[in-house]
């Protein structure tokens, strides 16, 4: 049942499904905003603007972006872990909100008194922004039973990292949306490390599309760097949620060109691997050479677009470095609701 | 004009050696080259760059140790961007005024504002009830019952979930008759599996649902509390007020029968201990019936604990359409004047048939039952405490941190001159609670000690 992408596949996939011009350049506009809002994250958390942890989304790009082009947005819901950031940008919410709450400030998506790793939004239907590994696939299955429940036809999207896989409440979660028919959509990311520890030194087996296995829910391996592989992967396993076939589960082959989280210095990996994925492999490239290459854009359009979307970046950071601290009253609101 | 700053690599992190460059000037560089490497006591990093252009300057050479952080190391042109439109600092680098937020200053002495007081909670009194409403005799576990029934009858988004709940009618029985009144897509029998439906029933609230989540017992709830305390509880804060966990969290709680360790544990501190959660533990049929029906209506996630032995116990509860209590209000279930004993859930057992005793032999008892753990009515305590100078609280569970420790600490603090002796805590004993009869009754609190304690208090032994 499940298939499989090569895992060392090539810098280009021959049997990729095409993209119009007009996908690749919504691709290349979203994941080039992820990764220019989290460069300017890494920056503005060097210079102390951001606390705590901060866990970068730099060269997995595409795995959100091909997801959220295949989903409907505004019905089906989304809910990852606490590498959250590129989630919401794709997802439409303010990139001025998320940056100013990783700032902490009034302004933030959660007023700031979530951070980094727990924004939200009912509207956008993205529920985290969750900081403990493999809690969202408990809840994300929740959300798929909330919709199966209303029957308003949405798919819950439910992302998790090869870390997270190893939870047992995963396995839990994985035999209810099976056994209830549940529309999730598991998309594990797998970019090689949980933390600091690869995946060979953690699982007993690396093949994460297989680990529904036992649940009889199918699964694919997908090459997580090329934005069409998972656009058409996700197309399959949405469709195959909202058809009434319950969970499907795809395992995004990925990387993180970052440490885990900002106080990583990576080192129990190679300089060369990272350098390796970063020339050959990565998700924004792909897109821009087969632009260019198709000729149907400039490299001053490109340019344009970046300039564009570094004006968006900047204006984000401007305003989560101005915006003032959340009032001091605001400790004590939203801890319960009035009845 | 882009000056590159000393980057922290960790919010503790205040100074770093410069260890190499690994561009010079002259250099084009982009978004994500690799400008330097730098290094701390704990590791070794590199400092990306974000913008593009041309190095123009490298203001702290390699090698350079206690380079503080936001010092400028580097200046990056833009293309196209002049020199003359930097002004190159000729002296030693010093620290750029970079914006410093207060949670930075979090160790310094003062603290950043005074502390806003905290908001009062205001319990509602119980309503009145209708002049000849009719008292019907039910078991706890009937109140309980009816209550989920009507509820579900009333909101089509209210579901039960759990272990038992359906085809077996409940473990104990609360649910009989659920699935055949409102059928399998409403009460659903989930696999042995509290972590995941926990969770699973969190992200169903999220999206809209109000689930009622039964646990076997509150002993298997520990798998599942994770997901009770940072998914629920948490929820409302961490999204500045947008995603709401309205639902219930309910089973039996405290000590069974002779069930031995893992199975007999009162977690009534441990929830009430938690902000975001509304914690209730009831002890008569009534309360049990009205705040139930409040906690399936309550737009928070609430814990709801009951008590196997009392699910067969009776009481007399009005029979209305629509019998709701408030949350957050005490009881006071008899009054007097000479002492105040305070307990909740099957405490209330102990203490009332201590205070039948203590009454008989003189003296005048005002007994209180919480009913509610959080928010708890320190009002009607404290008030009673006035009154009578004397405090003693009795529970099932364990004595450190539990519900008498933080009792015995508000009446301290808001009513310590009123007090004519020491508050005295009746508990469960500080021992995993033992299997054999004669060893769990001596763990167990009991009606002597309760009458012991208020003899105490009372100066009387």
């Amino acid at each position: 049942m499940a298939r499989k992408a090569t895992a060392t596949s090539a810098k280009t996939q021959p049997n990729a499904p095409q993209f119009t011009s007009e996908q690749d350049l919504d691709a290349f506009r979203e994941m080039l905003l992820i990764r220019r809002f989290e460069e300017k994250a890494g920056q503005m958390y060097g210079m102390g603007l951001i606390g705590g942890f901060c866990h970068l989304y730099i060269g997995q790009e595409a795995v959100v972006t091909g997801i959220t082009m295949a989903s409907e947005k505004g019905k089906d819901a989304q809910i990852t872990g606490y590498r959250d950031h590129g989630h919401m940008l794709v997802m439409g919410l303010d990139p001025k909100g998320v940056m100013a709450e990783l700032t902490g400030r009034q302004g933030g998506l959660s007023k700031g008194k979530g951070g980094s790793m727990h924004m939200f939004s009912n509207e956008h239907r993205f529920y985290g922004g969750n900081g403990i590994v493999g809690a969202q696939v408990s809840l994300g299955t929740g959300l798929a039973f909330a919709s199966k429940y209303k029957g308003d036809g949405s798919v819950s999207l439910a992302y998790f990292g090869d870390g997270a896989a190893n939870q047992g409440q995963v396995y839990e979660s994985f035999n209810m949306a099976k056994l209830w028919k549940l529309p999730v959509v598991f998309v594990i990311e797998n970019n090689k490390y949980a933390m600091g520890t690869s995946i060979e030194r953690a699982a007993a087996t690396t093949d994460f599309s297989m680990r529904g296995a036992s649940f009889d829910i199918p699964g694919e391996q997908v090459d997580g760097m090329d934005v069409r592989m998972v656009y058409d992967a996700a197309k399959r396993a949405i469709e195959h949620a909202r058809s009434g076939n319950g969970p499907y589960i795809l395992e995004m082959l990925t990387y993180r060109y970052r440490g885990h989280s900002m106080s990583d210095p990576a080192k129990y990996r190679s300089k060369d691997e990272v350098t390796k994925y970063r020339q050959e492999r990565d998700p924004i490239e792909q897109v821009r050479a087969r632009l260019l290459e198709a000729g149907v854009i400039t490299e001053d359009d490109l340019k344009k677009i970046e300039t564009d979307i570094r004006a968006v970046v900047t204006e984000a950071a401007d305003f989560a470095t101005n915006d003032p601290e959340p009032d001091a009253s605001e400790l004590w609101t939203d801890i319960t609701i009035k009845a | 004009m882009p000056q590159i700053l000393m980057p922290a690599l960790s919010p503790t992190m205040e100074e770093g050696k410069l260890a190499k460059w690994l561009v010079k000037v002259g250099d084009s560089v982009k978004s994500g080259d690799v400008l330097a490497e730098i290094e701390t006591d704990k590791a070794t990093m590199e400092v990306e760059s974000v913008d593009e252009g041309v190095v123009r300057e490298i203001l702290v050479a390699e090698g350079t140790e206690g380079v503080k952080v936001n010092t400028p190391i580097a200046l990056v042109l833009a293309e196209g961007e002049s020199a003359g439109a930097a002004p190159v600092k000729e002296t030693a680098p010093e620290p750029a005024e970079a914006p410093v937020v207060a949670a930075e200053k979090a160790n310094d002495a003062a603290p950043a504002a005074a502390v806003p007081a905290a908001p009062k909670f205001e319990a509602q009194a119980d309503p009145d009830l209708p002049e000849g409403v009719e008292m019907v005799e039910l078991t706890v576990r009937q109140a309980l019952n009816e209550a989920m029934a009507e509820e579900m009858r009333a909101n089509p988004d209210v579901f039960v979930m759990g272990e038992e709940v359906a085809e077996y009618q409940g473990a104990y029985k609360v649910t009989q008759g659920l699935l055949q009144e409102f059928g399998p897509q409403r009460v659903i029998d989930t696999p042995i599996t509290e972590h995941g439906f926990a969770g699973l029933a969190v992200g169903a609230a999220f999206a809209g649902l109000k689930p009622i989540v039964e646990f076997m017992t509150w002993n298997f709830a520990m798998q599942a509390i994770d997901q009770i305390i940072n998914s629920a509880a948490k929820q409302l804060y961490m999204s500045g007020g947008q995603v709401k966990a309205p639902m219930v969290f309910r089973g039996p709680n405290g000590v069974a029968s002779r069930v031995g360790a893992q199975h007999s544990q009162d977690y009534s501190a441990w929830y009430s201990h938690v902000p975001g959660l509304t914690v209730i533990a009831p002890y008569s049929a009534a309360d049990a019936k009205g705040l139930l029906k409040a906690a399936i209506r309550s737009p928070n996630p609430v814990v709801f604990l009951e008590n196997e032995i009392l699910y067969g116990s009776t009481g007399l509860v009005p029979k209305m359409d629509d019998f709701v209590l408030p949350i957050g209000k005490a009881r006071i279930a008899r009054k007097g004047a000479d002492v105040t004993i305070v307990s909740f859930s099957m405490g209330m057992r102990y203490a009332t048939q201590a205070t039948e005793k203590l009454v008989a032999a003189g003296v005048d008892v005002e007994l209180i039952d919480l009913r509610t753990l959080r928010p708890m009515d320190s009002d009607t305590v404290i008030e009673s405490v006035k009154k009578t100078g004397r405090l003693v609280t009795v529970e099932e569970g364990w004595p450190q941190g539990g519900i008498g420790a933080e009792l015995a600490a508000r009446v301290m603090e808001q009513a310590f001159d009123y007090l004519d002796a020491p508050v005295l805590r009746v508990t469960g004993k500080d021992v995993p609670m033992p299997y054999a009869a004669n060893l769990e009754k001596l763990a167990l609190p009991h009606v002597d000690e309760v009458i012991a304690a208020v003899n105490a208090v009372t100066y009387r032994s």
